[in-house]
């Protein structure tokens, strides 16, 4: 299999070139996290939006290579509207997918994500698909505990 | 000039297959590989002459130390030093700077103080000063830079001032591949009666560097750059400033008499050597050195600055790639950091390895310097002394293909 057949699938590469939720979230009840890859410098801003228990608003805006920037997105349009709890499960879902390569009960809201299975092939760079993820759950500790701004990073 | 395909027949690790293409190794900033020679010397010493230094009196004791305090000579030769006390040993230049910030800079920062960098320099070179001043409350101060990646002097001129204490800076840009003028920097430092610490890491293993021409107080570099192994790095040092200062870390070796209340300090340099060094790398380093001596520098120089050439020439003809740094090869050496429109770094990285091609992508270690210029990081290419014209055309090639898989206009 090519590289391009593996890790730069159709789908990543359509999220790459025109990211779903990208940008900056404004407004009192908006929560910022920063995620940082310290290997190689990436950085992106989550922001959040939690109303009623559900994730209402998520945005983030960075400058990250394919994998990280498709991660992104993916995850955005698989999370919002979801109620929290539902998002929790997603994550580790998605974590267990990537780290523990379990390929079973995939998440019907994963659509697209799936392409993202080739990534775990290259190991250096699982943590850009993870970063995402990662800043999401420290946003959502942060909403639970009604912080609104943190810095993460994913060693 | 080099015969590069006679050097190349050194390395053997240059026929290796990787992703099933003959390596292209581009990376040689990070680290360079190493010849036959040096590596059949650390086999050598262990299977030959092991034993602890300035110790005992047995043959084998005295082999090892003779060969060990030999590679002092050596490097007092190859950096135009005057004296191989003015030569320490330490694990890398990451060492060599903490040692300098930790013992001369305690010494001498006081609040208030000023500490002058450029914004090239590798966090290595950066941190340290950093830390020094806050807990001092003295100040960091940074000159400035061209557009095309060149220290302005003339800013160095105007910020130096008589609280001005240390001067950091490196002699050549890991990222930017830069050059810096140090002579004159040493020549404006001087005059306000600052000390000038140079990062060599990047210019030592590539350029003919002279202490003495340069005037710097300090010159620090790493022998894995420069075909030597890892674990060894030089902290080069004026005498008169070393025997002022405290050792960073105590212990065997570094002194002359102990009590069960006091100490008496051991000489320069073996003060700054507590415990038994990496004696085994150490040697292979001196290995090293003879190498490049028998190569001659200014062939090695003359050889990367042609490569250089002829990499600018090849660089630009790849439409939407952004290159940074000086654009005359006299001004540079061969390190060149790039960016290809609507591709990130690391999927440059990522596609050319798999063509058997190896060259590093991130931020360099030099994060200030990426958020200066507004990017998360480069793709970045780096020659040595085996690195051929043909290896640049196959980089071009690989560079196109990451164009083909991803470069599609980014819509952001």
């Amino acid at each position: 299999m090519s590289l391009a057949d593996e890790l730069y699938r159709e789908t990543i590469l359509d999220h790459y070139h025109n990211p779903r939720n990208q940008g900056v979230l404004e407004g009192p009840s908006i929560l910022s996290v920063e995620g940082v890859n310290p290997l190689c410098g990436d950085e992106l801003i989550l922001y959040l939006d939690v109303k009623d228990g559900k994730v209402e608003g998520i945005s983030i805006k960075s400058r990250g290579c394919s994998i990280n920037t498709a991660s992104s997105s993916m995850m955005t349009e698989a999370v919002k509207g979801l109620p929290v709890e539902r998002v929790e499960e997603l994550i580790d879902a998605f974590k267990n997918m990537m780290l523990k390569g379990e390929q079973t009960a995939v998440p019907e809201e994963f659509e697209d994500l799936e392409a993202l299975q080739g990534v775990k092939k290259y190991p250096v760079r699982i943590k850009c698909a993870l970063l995402p993820w990662n800043t999401l759950i420290e946003a959502l500790h942060s909403a639970a505990s009604g912080e609104t701004a943190k810095a993460i990073s994913t060693e | 000039m080099l015969d590069v395909a006679r050097v190349r027949k050194d390395f053997p690790i240059l026929d290796r297959i990787v992703n099933g293409r003959p390596l292209v190794y581009l990376d040689s900033a990070a680290t360079s590989q190493k010849p036959q020679c040096v590596i059949d010397s650390i086999t050598d010493y262990y299977s030959r002459y092991n034993s602890n230094i300035h110790r005992g009196i047995h043959s084998l004791g005295e082999e090892a130390t003779a060969a060990y305090e030999g590679v002092r000579e050596k490097v007092c030769n190859f950096i135009k030093a005057t004296s191989a006390r003015e030569v320490i040993f330490t694990r890398n230049t990451t060492e060599a700077v903490n040692l300098v910030a930790s013992t001369y800079g305690r010494q001498h920062i006081l609040a208030g103080d000023e500490i002058l960098l450029t914004p090239l320099e590798h966090h290595s070179n950066l941190i340290p000063w950093q830390t020094l001043a806050k807990e001092r409350d003295a100040k960091l101060v940074y000159c400035d830079v061209t557009e095309d990646g060149k220290v302005d002097v003339e800013s160095v001129k105007r910020l130096i001032n008589s609280r001005t204490r240390i001067v950091a800076v490196t002699l050549t840009s890991n990222v930017l591949g830069t050059i810096v003028p140090v002579a004159e920097i040493c020549t404006i430092a001087h005059a306000s009666g600052a000390v000038v610490f140079v990062d060599g890491a990047q210019a030592v293993p590539h350029l003919p560097v002279s202490v003495q021409d340069l005037q710097c107080d300090f010159l620090a570099f790493s022998m894995h750059k420069m075909l030597g192994p890892t674990g060894v790095g030089i902290l080069w040092g004026k005498a008169e400033i070393l025997e002022e200062m405290p050792p960073q870390m105590y212990g065997g070796n570094m002194i002359n008499s102990v009590w069960r209340d006091r100490v008496i300090l051991n000489q320069v340099p073996w003060r700054f050597e507590a415990g038994t060094p990496n004696i085994a790398d150490v040697i292979a380093s001196g290995v090293a050195l003879d190498y490049l001596q028998a190569l001659g520098m200014n062939n090695v120089r003359a050889h990367e600055k042609q490569l250089s050439q002829y990499a600018l020439a090849q660089f630009s003809k790849i439409p939407g790639i952004k290159l940074y740094g000086p654009s005359t090869v006299e001004d540079r050496a061969g390190v060149f950091s790039f960016n290809l429109s609507g591709v990130h770094p690391h999927d440059v990285g990522q596609i050319v390895n798999e063509e058997g091609i190896a060259i590093r992508v991130g931020h360099h270690c030099c994060q200030p310097l990426m958020r200066d210029l507004d990017i998360s990081g480069t793709a970045r290419a780096s020659f040595y002394v085996y690195t051929t014209e043909e290896e640049i055309d196959l980089l071009i090639g690989a560079l196109d293909k990451a164009r083909k898989v991803l470069g599609h206009v980014a819509c952001r």
